[in-house]
């Protein structure tokens, strides 16, 4: 999918109206197919612009076309479609701790399949080959019939990330993929994701803390700060002190070890107690 | 003790201990709440009369069949009723819920569903804001004495009551997961089946159970007004003064709790 961002801004969606937008004036274009990594220190917008391409926020101002188009022209079920062709995987993975991985793999492929389809998957997996090759991407074929709550934060992740795998959307937007695995598992992660969004021509777009990690795996960096674009080079461009303006003030991100993920999954809920009249 | 140690709180407890009795007063006139009655001589020897008829209870065959017959009757009262009030409830909490909404993802939600959402919530609170002793009354009117009546009866009210409080418990429950599916793009129900209802399928169940075993103890009331059940029985029984019936109809009651109870922990195991 190609994306064209004109002066793009965009703010939190729980921002007070008043505040400055977590996103200033972006532009941007990437082309169908092509991968590209947004580093940049905490707060400086990289989520946001993850959720403007998702079409999880509406922009404030500026315009978001994809494949040439404005989402938010389109009517409401169309918007929806068009969110079909879009995956967004948040940060923290969101899986229902009682749920079994095939089903939270399986449920990627919820907007490209009916409800009767979907709901017989809940009987008896439909698709399990599908779901257990994505999952050995991420060396977690083994969990394929595990509960969700018994996996621990890293493997959560890259359930959530194997759910990105199924879908068959063309725009894969990936946030923080990497903050609670090793750094073995990373680079193993990282391929996966690289290889299966070019086998499948999907556009990549990746927000990462670890700075060597996306200058390795991405031909195309884009360096945020403060909202606006610092830098959009290839990776080979990068240097270390476009590195050093990006983090100034910051360097303990860019030199410390990435910052711990809140792995912090909403464990089962205590049953509500009520009474009766 | 010095001035200085003392609890700076302790007036302010007072003060508000001597409010609170202030208003319970008039409440406790206005209830007319006079327990020494009770003991009246007058009073005491009629009631203890009937209470110890209550030693032993009534044990024989006879009675035994008639009160199997009337708790399987209650039970299936209640279970029929909740089934049908399950099949009001279900549709209307999930018409109602915001979180299943696809306009309130981005923004705020659009006019047309938001007012439709609160149509459905004051339905909701229509249907169980009329007490199931008053649906009874009607429908005993309407389709004669019997279980029928109590069933509807149940169905309304509890319909009502379900309804609001899933779609309480779907709105407070951790919406990430839901949210997220739809907006990688899955429709409304899918997102329910694959995230909402795994999130809070134990909670659901649990009051489900609850309201089952409140529905069991309503139809006994409903038994009262010509509904059948186990309320009947005990009404007739009541009527004659016969303590050693009521007390073997209560204890009935009691195991039916017991076992609603212990259902619900099962399941609730199950779930966790």
């Amino acid at each position: 999918m190609k994306i064209q961002l004109k002066g793009l801004s965009g703010c939190h969606p729980a921002a007070k109206p008043g505040t400055t937008p977590a996103l200033r004036g972006v532009s941007l274009d990437v082309s169908a197919g092509e991968q590209l990594a947004v580093i940049g220190p905490s707060g400086a917008g990289k989520t946001t612009l993850l959720h403007l391409l998702a079409c999880a926020l509406k922009p404030a101002s500026g315009s978001l076309l994809l494949d040439g188009q404005d989402p938010w022209q389109l009517s409401r079920s169309a918007l929806q479609k068009q969110r079909g062709a879009l995956f967004l995987a948040p940060q923290v993975p969101p899986l229902p701790p009682r749920q079994r991985v095939v089903t939270a793999v399986l449920a990627g492929r919820l907007p490209h399949e009916g409800l009767w389809a979907s709901l017989r998957s809940l009987f008896y997996p439909v698709d399990i080959p599908r779901a257990e090759q994505a999952l050995a991407g991420f060396d977690l074929a083994y969990k394929l019939f595990e509960r969700v709550d018994r996996l621990s934060g890293g493997e959560r992740q890259r359930v959530g990330l194997a759910r990105a795998l199924v879908s068959e959307a063309s725009l894969l937007l990936v946030d923080e993929p990497l903050s609670a695995l090793d750094p073995t598992r990373s680079e193993h992660a990282m391929q996966t994701l690289t290889q299966a969004a070019r086998e499948r021509g999907a556009t990549l777009v990746a927000t990462l803390h670890h700075v060597e990690m996306a200058l390795a795996h991405f031909p195309r960096i884009l360096g945020l700060r403060d909202g606006a674009v610092a830098f959009d080079l290839p990776a080979s461009a990068v240097t270390p002190a476009h590195l050093q303006a990006l983090y100034a003030q910051h360097l303990h991100e860019l030199n410390g070890p990435a910052i711990a993920p809140d792995d912090a999954i909403p464990s089962a809920a205590e049953p509500v107690v009520m009474l009766c009249r | 003790m010095t001035q200085v140690t003392r609890d700076p709180a302790w007036a302010g407890r007072v003060f508000w201990t001597l409010a609170g009795l202030a208003v319970l007063w008039p409440a406790l006139v206005l209830s007319e709440f006079k327990p020494w009655v009770l003991l009246g001589p007058d009073a005491l020897k009629p009631a203890l009369r009937f209470v110890g008829d209550f030693f032993p209870p009534r044990t024989d065959t006879e009675f035994l069949l008639l009160l199997a017959r009337e708790t399987w009757r209650t039970v299936a009262m209640a279970t029929a009723g909740l089934t049908l009030a399950l099949l009001l409830a279900v549709p209307l909490a999930l018409l109602s819920v915001r979180v299943l909404s696809l306009s309130a993802l981005a923004g705020s939600m659009a006019p047309v569903p938001a007012a439709l959402r609160q149509l459905v919530r004051w339905v909701l609170m229509l249907l169980r804001s009329v007490p199931e002793l008053v649906w009874a009354l009607v429908f005993v009117r309407v389709v004669g004495l019997g279980p029928t009546s109590g069933v509807l009866a149940i169905a309304l009210t509890y319909g009502g009551m379900l309804g609001k409080v899933y779609a309480d418990i779907l709105e407070s429950s951790d919406t990430h997961a839901t949210s997220s599916l739809m907006r990688n793009g899955s429709g409304r129900l899918q997102a329910f089946f694959y995230a909402l209802l795994p999130q809070t399928a134990a909670e659901l169940t649990s009051y489900t159970v609850y309201r089952w075993e409140c529905a069991i103890r309503s139809s006994a009331v409903l038994g009262f007004v010509g509904a059948g059940g186990l309320g009947q029985l005990m009404d007739s029984s009541m009527k004659m003064f016969n303590g050693s019936e009521v007390a073997s109809i209560l204890l009935v009651f009691m195991a039916l709790v017991w076992l609603a109870d212990r259902m619900s922990a099962a399941l609730r195991k199950a779930l966790a």
